[in-house]
């Protein structure tokens, strides 16, 4: 989707400032939520596509003036309610009303814990070899789904060499709505500044995304 | 937003405060919901949190640094695949797939940005700093790098290339800074020090021996 999140590019959003010593967690909450975000993927509530595609979908304001786990927090609430596993009456009260379904891998607990310290695999096996190799030109698609895409704005449309392949991965825009894998071939993708910003772009720089081959037409 | 709770987080300062925000509020009603619920289990959270706040951090990825630097066929390995190399180093928490390691050298500095949200590589940096989520962040890193470098007090040659890596997929990024000048012979505990989290995203440069 065309959302706020999608902000390379972008400008007057002022200076990058950095906190020294910045602790974990500024909160007590943001830690849980941290925890509940991760536990619920790992065991199979949510999957990462479909949660980033209900962050994105927060009010372009609300996004903006929410922190990172503030964010994290409303989407994990707005997607568990829409899939009826918690009731919005259920975190009204605090309590559990209802029965729920379990989730699919069942209740996350210390056994859990160790898994989900790393990373999922989102690596699959081919359909098929893959369409472009190192070197060759190509144009991202311009494309604008109103769902979940990793294609940002800021290259839709560009001309860039394939750099590397990065193997065959679960594809985000499948996954999200919830419609399985699809693997695709994902490729680092190189562009010049100018590509991208013109003829004004810092002449020594270079931007790469990773893209997925349907993102992309031969140039 | 107040910094200091970190200090002192076995004693859950917020739950002191006479006033709980909204948010406090309705996070724990949601953990409570979700402990009745059977979906986790409370004590499981703590230790995730708990790792995050005491294991997992830019040091793991700082040891990482230092063996490259100290030792090159673990250097080339690295380059080649580093989710590979990293699991080979015992003392490092264990990395998912799909690590890209990216050396910066006197030609070309790397920099690592995720501009749709805010990928990064956790198990060899820890959480991302709130800089790094941030809107200001995402929006120029990849339209402005020098920009940015100079929000951090950096400043590059002008003919180094920059070359900003935008996380947008499952692919995870770590910059491999140029070693310091003056640190020959030194070992790869005393390195590591040198190695900063930022030089890692590539926002800043490793300390120097004499700035240490």
């Amino acid at each position: 989707m065309d959302g706020v999140h999608d902000m390379g590019g972008m400008d007057g959003f002022g200076k990058v400032e950095v906190e020294q010593n910045e602790p974990a967690f500024h909160e007590r909450w943001e830690g849980r939520v941290m925890a509940m975000v991760r536990t619920i993927g790992a065991n199979g509530g949510l999957n990462i596509d479909t949660q980033r595609f209900s962050r994105e979908s927060l009010p372009p304001a609300l996004y903006l003036a929410s922190s990172y786990y503030r964010k994290w927090f409303l989407a994990l609430e707005r997607s568990m309610i829409a899939r009826g596993m918690v009731g919005a009456d259920e975190i009204e009260s605090g309590r559990s009303l209802r029965q729920s379904p379990p989730l699919p891998r069942g209740t996350f607990s210390m056994k859990d814990v160790e898994r989900v310290m790393t990373r999922g695999s989102f690596g699959r096996d081919p359909a098929a070899p893959p369409a472009f190799k190192v070197g060759d030109r190509v144009r991202t698609k311009n494309i604008h789904p109103a769902t979940h895409t990793r294609l940002p704005r800021y290259v839709r449309g560009h001309a860039g060499v394939i750099e590397r392949i990065n193997g065959c991965h679960v594809f985000p825009d499948t996954n999200a709505r919830g419609e399985g894998d699809h693997p695709q071939w994902l490729y680092t993708v190189v562009f010049d500044g100018s590509e991208l910003w013109g003829p004004d772009s810092d002449p020594t720089l270079k931007v790469s995304i990773e893209a997925f081959e349907p993102y992309l037409e031969r140039a | 937003m107040s910094g200091h709770h970190h200090d002192d987080h076995h004693h859950h300062h917020d739950d002191d405060h006479s006033e709980l925000s909204e948010t406090q509020l309705r996070v724990r009603a949601l953990e409570t919901v979700l402990t009745e619920k059977g979906y986790v289990d409370p004590k499981a959270l703590d230790a995730i949190v708990e790792a995050y706040e005491t294991k997992i951090g830019p040091r793991n990825g700082a040891a990482v640094v230092a063996r490259a630097w100290t030792d090159p066929a673990f250097k080339t390995a690295l380059l080649k695949d580093a989710s590979k190399a990293v699991a080979t180093l015992g003392h490092v928490s264990r990395v998912g797939d799909h690590l890209i390691a990216v050396e910066n050298t006197p030609a070309t500095h790397n920099m690592i940005v995720c501009t749709l949200c805010s990928c990064y590589p956790w198990e060899v940096l820890g959480l991302p700093p709130v800089w790094y989520k941030s809107s200001p962040y995402r929006s120029r890193a990849v339209k402005d790098p020098r920009g940015v470098l100079a929000d951090f007090g950096v400043s590059l040659p002008n003919e180094t290339e920059i070359r900003v890596w935008d996380s947008t997929a499952e692919t995870r990024f770590i910059v491999l800074p140029m070693r310091p000048a003056g640190t020959e012979g030194w070992s790869e505990e005393k390195l590591a020090e040198l190695v900063t989290r930022d030089s890692m995203i590539g926002t800043s440069l490793p300390k120097t021996p004499d700035a240490k």
